[in-house]
């Protein structure tokens, strides 16, 4: 029964994949919309991103220097860990995790409310192809503005880890700077953007096939909000593990 | 003109529209009327094509509707205008915005055509000089009839409305109903509303449907109403005492 359900949703959020790729009615209302996600999703969450990037700099950048204490490990070892860390795993996954929350149940609740209040019936009556104007935006944006919030989540942890230890003496600013240069494997970035790319495209199909497909009133709503981070979260983990599996 | 031929539609195992066939003329404003649950909303869901029939046809012209692929649907979608119980009207735009939608998804009018062709449709519905305003803040009767605006936009040959009266004053009502009346005459439409107002039924009611538990038990026009003897229509349109009183000196009774 549950494996029914589970692959009914399956199912489903593919075909609603499929109509979703859809040549556009009109392209200058696509691009419009599609201006409008970039918006919502990209600069809406600039200020949280930053944020949550510093501190993860910062606190694993302390961790590291008290994981060095009377070690041999150089220290500028610190930068390094930094740099590797926030770039492969802390800055995609944490933002994504973090996106998932604030975008996905956002997205979720906005396509839920239109399909409660009747709106996306109204375009469908017009004409219009609903999945492909109401979703395909949404995750066009995500997929463009997500990666460079990951980049710049990745920069400023980096900047965070430097704040954290140089300031209060940990170690010099010529160490962090040694050790963020050294050993640097370009094609880290390559995955960072991999998984950037995987983890938007996830939490923003998700929410809006929870939202598009709720039924009933605002506690249905509620719950397709809640549900869309949910699953937008462990499919984010999934595929984390997934992209480590294959690419390294 | 639309055709439903044999329409029955089921959710499981209720059975809510038990074989419905009938028409739904140009120029005339055709009523389906009933009670709540009847099936109103279920039928005028499915010839809108927000529902499709667990079997039975729906004719739009010689076109049966749920045999077309996509592009032809999309089709007959650009001819067809909606009215929603709740207007259904895009919280996030402002009036003139709401009523210009289609025209920005489906023509290549320019900027100035679409000003001129909403601001006719605003004007046709008395709501000059309401472009800017927000959903939230007009009233019911004024949300409605910028439903209305955006229904006709494109200048459909089919219109829809569901329950165009619901949380509406009966003066509103009336004005509301005469501009639907008014509207399908010029313009040649095939009008389908689904009420359970009596004072639409009583006004604009040229082809009019009743149905009861998912089955059409009595057609007619307004001008029948008042003479027929069919008990689910008296006591439908005649319900509260008050009402029977008034057709019962009509009738000279």
């Amino acid at each position: 029964m549950i494996i029914n359900r589970f692959l009914a949703h399956v199912g489903r959020y593919f075909q609603l994949l499929g109509t979703a790729i859809a040549r556009p009615e009109k392209a200058s209302m696509y691009y419009r919309e599609t201006m409008r996600q970039m918006n919502d999703i990209g600069v809406g969450s600039l200020v949280i991103v930053v944020l949550i990037a510093v501190f993860i700099g910062a606190v694993t950048a302390i961790q590291f220097a008290y994981q060095l204490q009377d070690s041999f490990v150089p220290r500028y070892y610190i930068g390094y860990i930094v740099r590797d860390t926030t770039i492969i795993e802390l800055a995609p996954t944490i933002t994504c995790l973090v996106l998932a929350g604030k975008v996905g149940s956002n997205l979720a609740a906005e396509i839920g409310g239109m399909r409660q209040k009747e709106h996306i019936d109204a375009m469908e009556i017009m004409g219009v192809n609903t999945a492909a104007y109401l979703i395909m935006p949404k995750i066009i944006g995500a997929l463009i503005m997500i990666p460079m919030l990951v980049a710049i989540a990745a920069f400023v942890s980096i900047l965070g880890g430097y704040l954290a230890t140089v300031p209060v003496g940990l170690i010099s600013h010529s160490e962090y700077e040694l050790g963020v240069r050294s050993y640097f494997i370009p094609y880290n970035i390559t995955l960072m953007f991999i998984k950037s790319f995987v983890f938007a495209f996830i939490l923003t199909s998700v929410p809006c096939y929870q939202g598009y497909y709720v039924k009933g009133g605002s506690i249905e709503l509620g719950r397709a909000s809640t549900n869309a981070v949910v699953f937008s979260d462990i499919l984010i983990l999934l595929f984390d593990y997934l992209i480590a599996v294959v690419f390294t | 003109m639309i055709r439903t031929e044999n329409l029955i539609k089921a959710f499981g195992d209720t059975t809510v529209l038990k074989g419905i066939t009938t028409e739904f003329y140009p120029g005339k404003t055709n009523l389906i009327i009933g009670r709540s649950g009847a099936g109103k909303t279920v039928l005028l869901k499915l010839l809108v094509g927000l529902h499709k029939p667990t079997d039975g046809c729906v004719w739009y012209g010689d076109t049966d509707f749920f045999s077309l692929d996509k592009k032809a649907v999309r089709a007959i979608r650009m001819e067809v205008g909606m009215l929603f119980q709740a207007s259904a009207l895009f919280d996030s735009m402002t009036v003139e915005e709401n009523v210009r939608f289609p025209l920005d998804m489906f023509t290549n009018m320019t900027a100035k055509e679409k000003l001129m062709q909403v601001n006719s449709c605003l004007e046709r519905v008395s709501l000059e000089g309401a472009n800017k305003k927000y959903p939230s803040e007009t009233s019911g009767g004024m949300q409605k009839r910028v439903g209305i605006a955006r229904a006709i936009v494109l200048d459909p040959k089919y219109l829809f409305c569901d329950e165009p009266n619901s949380g509406l004053d009966p003066k509103t009502s009336i004005v509301i109903d005469e501009l639907i009346k008014d509207i399908t005459v010029e313009k040649n439409i095939t009008t389908v509303i689904n009420t359970h107002d009596m004072n639409s039924v009583m006004e604009v009611g040229d082809n009019i449907i009743l149905l009861y538990k998912g089955e059409i038990t009595w057609r007619g026009s307004k001008e029948d109403v008042l003479e027929s003897d069919n008990e689910y229509l008296q006591d439908f349109i005649f319900a509260s005492p008050f009402l029977q009183r008034l057709r019962a000196r009509a009738l000279g009774k």
